[in-house]
Formats: structure tokens, sequence, C-alpha cells
């Protein structure tokens, strides 16, 4: 069949791919400010008007990954050949990389708030999506008593803006010394998470038919048999989906990490703006450290794209 | 393979009642077909057996083993839906393996090949083994999720409307298909359908089923030509039987309103017969027939041309009655016409409760 098009189709098409265009580049532009200030030197980050045209930098990085101290004088050039070149990069800002007695480079705090933040999110996503997607399969599949009363409840944990309950939960972490811990954190991220996991789920359950199961049953299989080698993979769609969101919200989730922890537990999010603080603020580490930070959500997504696409339009047309 | 009976099942559903007071004897090897319109409780009774579903009163038995404690996997039944009934994902090869490879009766490898090669040559599906099952026809599905049902020798297979998403032609084939594989295999078959066709055509006995009842339970035959009251008389049948008000006044049938008579013999006048009592004429439309010398006059309403045959409406007054005639008979619309009936196959029906008198006697 050939594709005839209309000279007034032609017009829309191309009105509606400079708006998809503009659209995207409002969208980018604040994404490509961070990236390219993670690569800029330090003092061009903050030039008036922006650079756009540099000489990109590793600089940045090598802070962010470092403890530094400022240096009274340059180096001497014994001391400039005798450092690898990523210390060399910061002798040009007037710094040395802090050693200790044995000459140990001393790492910064950003990779491990960055291992806390991936330990706290997938836990706590694995977690939610689990236990919801089991909840829901109850929901979805059996006569529950009082189940509207039930669900309404689950949802009700979400009505409150979470930083009204922040100071009861921090008392309360406090006195059974869960504040500042990894499994502090995961707890509240869960729970959290469940209300919208068991949600979401019960959708996507809804939507397979629960004749598969049966069929299963009556052929030899066990409900949980029937569960595993039936819905599990139907629903592998709205766990996609369902995984995304929760990994994003736990990730990116800053009130209740700058409140319940400090040092041990912390993650990347309360730890970046932390860094402004101490001295004249760096621009460029900042960004270096959110350009990383933005990189596990943009991964992951990226790799269950095909599944969120599928699972987005899921459950939009009902017949 | 085995006798199934459900004695005195009730089901509700929160205040709805799906099934109330039944009973169903099913012998071991026959055919047995539920009939019912949408809603009537044919699925339930069917998920009943083969436990899906718990009675809320009454009991299920398999062989004479009361099965309330058994789950689905336990019964060994066998089921085939409409829709729905093949695992997605799954190639037709992996769907047939399915039920062989359940913990509690795994079997070993070489014996799943050969079943599933021979059930495959049974339904003639060889070509279509490693296809996924989202690649087939509508007929192709349920013939495979025939097959999966037949690989696994169960003691009973239950279909529920597997047939009704086809279309007509193949609902045809695979109706002498399935006819010929139940008496093949000798199994137990129970088959629900609200299709009143293939439950004549393929059942060695058939049970209506309306609004949770058992309305009346027999052969094909015996459910065609007795109808136990007039739900069934016009449920079961295309065109359906005729359902003539009228009396009796003096052994001959009286129509009301239009005071047309017609003959009876003395078979169908049965005890309660009495002369002016309110009953309910019924006549299959083939047993009216188009004469010229016949009693009664009425217009041709309506003609519908199928074939081998018409199916003509007749008029007289407000009354329509169908008459079966063959095609080569000139009827016109509006033409005037004379008819009568087959006295002998005339069924009479109580006026009030529909029931007739042969079967309320």
């Amino acid at each position: 069949m050939a594709a005839v098009r209309t000279s007034s189709e032609v017009t829309f098409n191309r009105i509606a791919i400079v708006v998809v265009l503009l659209v995207t580049i409002i969208f980018l532009a604040p994404i490509y400010w961070i990236a390219s200030t993670a690569f800029k030197p330090r003092n061009l980050a903050t030039t008036i008007p922006p650079t756009v045209v540099f000489q990109p930098e590793i600089s940045p990085f090598v802070k962010l990954f470092t403890k530094r101290s400022q240096m009274r004088n340059p180096p001497t050039p014994e001391e400039y050949a005798a450092a690898p070149w990523w210390e060399r990069v910061v002798f040009d800002g007037g710094e040395k990389i802090v050693r200790d007695g044995k000459g140990e480079v001393q790492w910064s705090g950003y990779p491990s708030r960055f291992m806390n933040s991936l330990i706290v999110a997938i836990t706590s996503t694995v977690l939610a999506v689990g236990m919801g997607t089991f909840t829901a399969y109850g929901f979805s599949r059996f006569r529950v008593k009082g189940e509207a009363d039930l669900l309404f409840f689950i949802l009700s944990t979400r009505m409150l803006p979470p930083v009204v309950v922040a100071i009861p939960m921090f008392l309360m972490y406090r006195a059974v010394g869960l504040n500042d811990s990894h499994l502090g954190l995961i707890i509240l991220y869960t729970a959290f998470n469940l209300s919208f996991s068991v949600w979401l789920m019960k959708g996507f359950i809804d939507e397979i038919p629960k004749e598969y199961e049966e069929a299963a049953l009556v052929d030899g299989y066990t409900r949980m048999e029937a569960f595993f080698k039936i819905v599990l993979p139907e629903a592998a769609t709205g766990i996609a989906a369902t995984a995304v969101f929760c990994f994003i919200t736990a990730w990116n989730e800053y009130a209740f990490a700058l409140i319940m922890t400090n040092r041990r537990a912390q993650t990347a999010p309360p730890f970046i703006p932390s860094q402004v603080g101490s001295g004249l603020p760096d621009w460029t580490v900042i960004a270096a450290g959110t350009f990383l930070f933005l990189l596990p959500v943009a991964i992951f997504t990226f790799l269950l794209r095909n599944h969120l696409l599928r699972g987005m339009s899921f459950g939009a047309i009902r017949k | 393979m085995a006798h199934i009976q459900l004695k005195n099942i009730s089901k509700t559903f929160g205040n709805h009642t799906a099934l109330s007071n039944l009973n169903l004897d099913i012998a071991d090897g026959e055919f047995f077909v539920l009939l019912g319109e949408t809603g009537a409780g044919k699925t339930t009774t069917l998920r009943m057996v083969a436990g899906l579903e718990k009675p809320t009163e009454g009991q299920v038995f398999i062989d004479g083993v009361d099965v309330a404690d058994w789950g689905a996997a336990e019964r060994d039944v066998a089921l085939v839906l409409q829709q729905y009934s093949l695992y997605p994902r799954y190639t037709v090869r992996q769907n047939l393996e399915f039920p062989l490879k359940p913990k509690i009766r795994r079997l070993p490898e070489a014996e799943i090949k050969d079943r599933i090669a021979r059930a495959a040559r049974t339904l003639r599906i060889e070509h279509l083994l490693d296809r996924k099952t989202d690649r087939l026809s509508g007929g192709e599905m349920q013939r495979v999720s025939i097959g999966r049902a037949i690989v696994r020798k169960p003691r009973v297979f239950l279909m529920d409307e597997p047939l009704s998403a086809l279309d007509a032609k193949l609902r045809e084939a695979l109706r002498t298909e399935l006819k010929n594989l139940q008496m093949q295999l000798g199994a137990t078959f129970l088959f629900v359908t609200h299709d009143q066709i293939e439950a004549m055509s393929m059942g060695d006995k058939v049970g209506v089923l309306n609004h949770g009842r058992i309305v009346q339970m027999g052969t094909p035959h015996e459910i065609y030509n007795n109808p136990r009251d007039t739900y069934v008389a016009s449920f079961v049948g295309s065109p359906p039987m005729n359902l003539i008000d009228g009396r009796l006044v003096n052994d001959r049938a009286v129509m009301a309103p239009m005071n047309f008579e017609l003959p009876l013999s003395g078979g169908t006048r049965t005890g309660g017969a009495t002369d002016g009592r309110p009953l309910v004429f019924g006549i299959r439309p083939e047993d009216v027939y188009l004469e010229s010398g016949a009693p009664v006059e009425a217009q041709v309403h309506d003609v519908e041309n199928h074939g081998v045959e018409k199916i003509v409406t007749l008029r007289v007054g407000d009354t329509m009655l169908r008459a079966t005639v063959p095609a080569r008979t000139a009827v016109a619309i509006e033409q005037p016409v004379r008819f009568a009936w087959n006295p002998d196959k005339v069924v009479l029906f109580d006026k009030g409760s529909g029931v007739s008198l042969r079967h309320a006697g």
C-alpha cells in the first residue's frame, strides 16, 4: 500500500517535528548544562554569558573523588614530573591531593555516598516491587474481605507529604537505632514505594487473563508454580515499569536522606550540595558529581526502554 | 475415564445465585452437553467439576469419590476454553509439554515425546509444533488447545465453548472432529455451549440449564421432540418451535384470539387436557405444511431462503407462526396461503406454568 500524503498533512508533520524538537531542547538544556559544566575548567564554570566552546577537562572528576588541599607555592618542576597525570590537572588549580603517611591517596566522601545510594535504591526497589507484585496478585485473584478499603488504606499512606512525618520518623529511628543506617533508609524507601508498587502492579496483573493460571492449575501445577511460570513472565513489562519508577524515587530522594543520615549511610543527594558550603563553591565538582549521579537512572531506564514503552500504553486502551 | 456426579449443588456469589439444587449424572464415556444461555450457570458448573470453584452446597463425585477437598491438580481433568487457553510466549510443543511436566506427575522424556507426537498426528498439527502460539490461526489454536488436553489422558474432558470463537465453517469441521475424537478415545466429555446446534449434533445427552437450574435432561432426540416446557421448546431448534395460545374444544385446537381450528390426534392428548383449559400448542416449523386444501388461511408475512429450504412466516390475525417448506415452494410476501399441521407432533403446554402436559402427568 503506497502512502499518499496531502500537502496539509506534510505541513502538519513539519510543524509537529519543530514543536517536538523545541520541547526536547527545553528538556535537555539543564542536562547539557550539568554535563558541560562537569568538564569545564573552574574559571569558565560561572562566566556570563556561559562559555559554550571550551577545552574539556577531566579535573572536576579528579577533584570529585579525592581530598585536596591548597598549596602555598606552585609545585616544583620535580614534583610536577613525579606526579601522575591525574594529579597534574589538580596542580593547575593551585591544589594538591592529600595523602596519608604511607603516601596513599585520600578519597573524598563521594564514592562511598554513591555506593550507599546504589545499595539503598536497589535493595528498596527489589523489596518494594517484589512485595508489591505478591500483594497485587493476591488482591487481583482472590476475593479479599474489605478489598476496596484495604487498597484505599494502602494508597492513603501516600496522601501526606513525606516531610510531615519526617520528625516523628526521625525520633522513632533514633530510639531504635536505625538512624544513619542502610537498613533504616531501605525500610523507609520500601514503605514509601510499596503503595505505588501495589497499585501499579494490580493494574498490570488484572490485565493478565486468569484463565492462563487456571489452565496451569488444572494441568497439575500448584498456585505458586503457576504464579512463577505463567504470571511472572506475563507481568515482566509491568514489573519493569514499576521498578523504574521505584528506583527513580529512591535514587532521587533528598529530604529523608538529609534528616536520617549524616555519614555512614548518607546517600549522594544530600552529599553533593553539602560540598557547596566549604570555601568558595567549585561548581565544576558539583556538576561532575551530579553528572555521575544521573547515569545509573539513565542506564537503567535505557535497558528497560522496550518494556517501559509497552508499560506506559498498557491499560490505557480498554475494550 | 470417569463417572461424574453432581448432587444438590448450589452456588452463590454474594447475593447472586448462580446455581440452585443442581443434579447431574454423567456416565463413563459419555458426551454430555450442558446447554444454556449466557449467565445460566454453565461455566460455573464446569469450574466446579474442575475444582476451580467450590460449591456453596452439595457434592461433586468423580468415580464415586467425593472430591470436595481435591484441588484442580489432583482431579486430573483437562480444560479447554473458548480463548486464552494457550500459554503465550511458548511454542506449540512447549504448550503440549506443559501438562506433562508438573512435579506431581512428571513423565519420562521419551514418553513425553511419544505422546506429543501422537496427539499432533491425531489433530494434524505436526507442522505447527515449533511455532509460537501467537502465530496460529483461531482454528489452529483450538486444535492445539485440544491437543494440550489429550496428551494428558485425563479422567474427564471439560470444554467451555471451545468452538464459539471460530468462524462458521471451521466450527462445523471441528464439531465433527471433536465428536470423532471423543468416540476414538472413549472419554467422558462435559461440553458447555450456548449453541443448540452443537448440543444437538454432538451430545449423547443434553442438559438444558436455565437460571441455575436444570430444566430438562435427555438425549437430543427427547429434548427436541418432547420439550419439558416452553423455555426448552423455544430455546432448542432453529427456527424455534411455534408456540400458540389456545384451548381444547371437542378434541380440536382452537387458537385465541382468531379462533382458527386445527385437528389433534389421540396420541397428543394426555391426561389433564380437558376441554376449555387454556393451553399453549407447540409445533415444530417442519410439521407445519402449506397445502391448497388445508383448513386455515394465512398471509405470508416473511420468507427466508436457506438454500435447501425456505422458512416462511405465516400471519393469522396477530398470530405469527413459522413453517419450514422445500425451497421449490413458490411463495410471495402478503400472498394468501392455506396451512395445516401434523396432528401427531403437537405438544401441549399448560398456559400458566409452561410445563408440557406429558411431563406434568
